[in-house]
This record gives C-alpha cells, sequence and structure tokens, in this order.
C-alpha cells in the first residue's frame, strides 16, 4: 500500500483538529483538539520514517509525545485554576487582561 | 514502492482503512459532540486507531508508548480535569464573534484540501524504502531507537528530563491553594450550626409506607401533612416528589379510629 496514504490521513486529522481549535469554546475540548493536531504530527513523522527508511522521524515523534505530555499537565492545571477562580471553562471568559 | 513492500499489503490496506475510518470518525466526534465527556471518548478511540496505525508502520514501540502515554495517562488525566470542572460543562451555542463558527469550518476545510492535494501531488511518485533495513542495524524497532537516542539524540533526551521536571514543577506550583483564613474548629462549626437559622440536627427520613418507601416519598409530620425536608434537594429541584396517597393515610386514621371506639 502507497504509505502516502499515511500522510493524507495524517492531514486530514490535523485539519479536523484545527477546525476544532477555532470553532469549540469549551477550554477543555479545544485542549484535546491540540492534542489530535500533535497525534496527526506524530502519524506523519511516523510515515515518513518509514517512506524514507531512516528511524530518526520514529525518534522525533517520541519526543513530540514526551512534550505533549508536559504540556497537557501544565495546560490542565491552567484549566483547573482558571475554573476555581471564574467559575467557568469557556475560553470566552478570561478577558481580564483586555481593560 | 518495491516489491516486498508491495506483497504481503491485502493485510495493512484492509488495517489502514478501517482504522482510518475510525480516527476521522472519532476526530468528527470530538469536535461535535456537545459534551467534553463525550470528546474525551472520541478522543480514546482516535488514540487507539492511531496506536494501532504506528504498528502498521512497523513502529511497534511508539505503538505501544502511544496507547501508554495518551490512552492510558493523557486521558485519565482529561477526565480528572473534567471531573473536577463538572462533567455537565457544555458549550453555550450563542456566538460571541460573529460568522466566527463558518469561518472557522472553511479555514479548517480549506487548509484540509491545501495539505491534502499539496501532499497528494509533491509524494505521488515516492517510493517507499521501509525500515525493515533500518530496523535491522540494532536488530530491532527498540533497540534502533534507544541507540539513536543516546547516540545522536543525546543533548535533546537530556533537555527532555528538564523539561518534565519543570512541567511537573509548574503543575504542582498551580494547582497548590494558599489557606488564607484559618481552619473553622469544630466548636466554631457548631456554634454557627446552632445560631443559624437552619436545621441542627440530623433531617427527618423520607417516609416508609407500606407501598412505597422509596427516597421520593416524603415524611408524613404528626398533624397529617408532609414535609418536603426529608426528600434529597436535587428531587425537590426536579419537582419529583412522590405525593402521599392521603387515602391510605385517612383509611389507617379510621382504622385506628374505629379500633378504639
Amino acid at each position: 500500500m502507497n504509505p502516502v496514504n499515511y500522510v493524507i490521513l495524517s492531514a486530514v486529522l490535523f485539519s479536523i483538529g484545527a477546525i476544532g481549535v477555532l470553532v469549540r469554546r469549551n477550554a477543555i475540548i479545544v485542549f484535546m483538539s491540540v492534542e489530535l493536531m500533535l497525534n496527526a504530527a506524530n502519524l506523519a513523522f511516523v510515515a515518513f520514517a518509514r517512506i524514507n527508511g531512516i528511524l530518526s522521524g520514529q525518534v522525533i515523534a517520541f519526543f513530540v509525545m514526551v512534550v505533549a505530555a508536559a504540556e497537557v499537565v501544565v495546560g490542565l492545571a491552567i484549566i483547573v485554576q482558571i475554573f476555581r477562580t471564574r467559575r467557568s471553562v469557556s475560553i470566552d471568559e478570561p478577558n481580564l487582561l483586555k481593560h | 514502492m518495491n516489491a516486498a513492500v508491495q506483497a504481503g499489503n491485502v493485510g495493512e490496506t484492509l488495517v489502514f482503512w478501517i482504522c482510518a475510518f475510525f480516527s476521522v470518525l472519532g476526530a468528527l466526534g470530538l469536535i461535535v459532540s456537545r459534551k467534553a465527556v463525550h470528546s474525551a471518548l472520541w478522543m480514546a478511540l482516535v488514540m487507539i486507531n492511531l496506536a494501532i496505525l504506528f504498528v502498521a508502520n512497523s513502529a511497534p514501540f511508539l505503538g505501544m508508548a502511544q496507547i501508554v502515554v495518551y490512552t492510558g495517562a493523557v486521558m485519565m488525566l482529561f477526565l480528572f480535569v473534567l471531573m473536577m470542572v463538572g462533567v455537565d460543562s457544555s458549550d453555550s451555542l450563542i456566538e460571541t464573534i460573529k460568522g466566527q463558527r463558518v469561518a472557522g469550518i472553511l479555514l479548517g476545510i480549506g487548509m484540509g484540501l491545501l495539505l491534502v492535494f499539496g501532499l497528494g501531488s509533491a509524494l505521488t511518485n515516492s517510493t517507499s524504502v521501509g525500515l525493515d533495513a533500518a530496523n535491522g542495524v540494532d536488530k530491532g524497532n527498540v533497540q534502533g531507537i534507544a541507540h539513536l537516542i543516546f547516540t545522536d539524540y543525546l543533548i535533546p533526551f537530556e533537555v527532555t528530563s528538564a523539561l518534565l521536571i519543570t512541567a511537573a514543577l509548574g503543575a504542582m506550583v498551580l494547582a497548590h491553594r494558599e489557606r488564607w483564613i484559618p481552619r473553622l474548629t469544630q466548636m466554631q462549626l457548631s456554634r454557627a450550626r446552632f445560631a443559624g437559622s437552619g436545621h441542627p440536627g440530623n433531617l427527618p427520613n423520607p417516609g416508609i409506607y407500606a407501598r412505597h418507601n422509596a427516597v421520593d416519598t416524603p415524611a408524613l409530620l404528626p398533624d397529617g401533612s408532609t414535609t418536603d425536608l426529608s426528600i434529597p434537594g436535587p428531587l425537590v429541584a426536579r419537582g419529583g416528589i412522590r405525593p402521599v396517597d392521603h387515602a391510605e393515610v385517612d383509611e389507617v386514621a379510621a382504622i385506628t379510629d374505629g379500633g378504639q371506639s
């Protein structure tokens, strides 16, 4: 099977994640969409590693996973903190810095 | 595409299309479902299917890591936060910026088409080398990745450990809450309970009758009236109180009176 299919699948998933980030306003769902985009990028890395026959792509995907895990921890802590002060996870709410 | 890759690929084609279908379905469900919990479950579906695709792409280590790290740890973290924030925190459907939803969907689809056609036209004639040779150098995928991590990618790997420690510290600092007012003692709590206008003791139990002894049946007071205090608050708010059949009460009263007279 043509491994380009994997790259195209990853592009589709990346775009769906981007739509989720742009359209949804629940901070947790936005965050999950970001995770989906990271996963799609990982799939592209793995597919390209196979196309080129070099393992470096897989190592980079591994690093992306580690960074994503760290990012989830910090991001969710920030969301919990915002929820404690504003009692809401809508990303329209935190506009305190605006005025 | 070389012959070796082409030979045993009927199974892979099948795996690819099944997993591609389910991962796109899960991704669409993730962005469409209104409740965040449903989104989290769709996300888990996407991640498991991506793990299968990783394994199909001769990356067994990453597939397993995907299941352990994403489906196991990250999704559980999401679900924990959802439990703290409230599972029924759904989006409001009112747009604060006019036309944002349509514009977002159009931009996303546009980017998707650009990526798909760009990549598709750029890569159609590319041949896949395959990872059998690269995996064979160190006699295995895990060994090959380990070899790369501890030689070429040693510095990034060490920096990653600093990143993880920083993230853990940051999460602890963000989640920590200082206690501004001292903790109330038992005596203060008791004083507050009796000084207030509330009910100091236990609330009455729900009514227990021969026909209905459910929690939605209110207790009968000595004068024959019922009290809403005996019903759990949410049931009262929902109006889910079962009316006491006063015929039964009257009947019992009549029998008791008849016995006395």
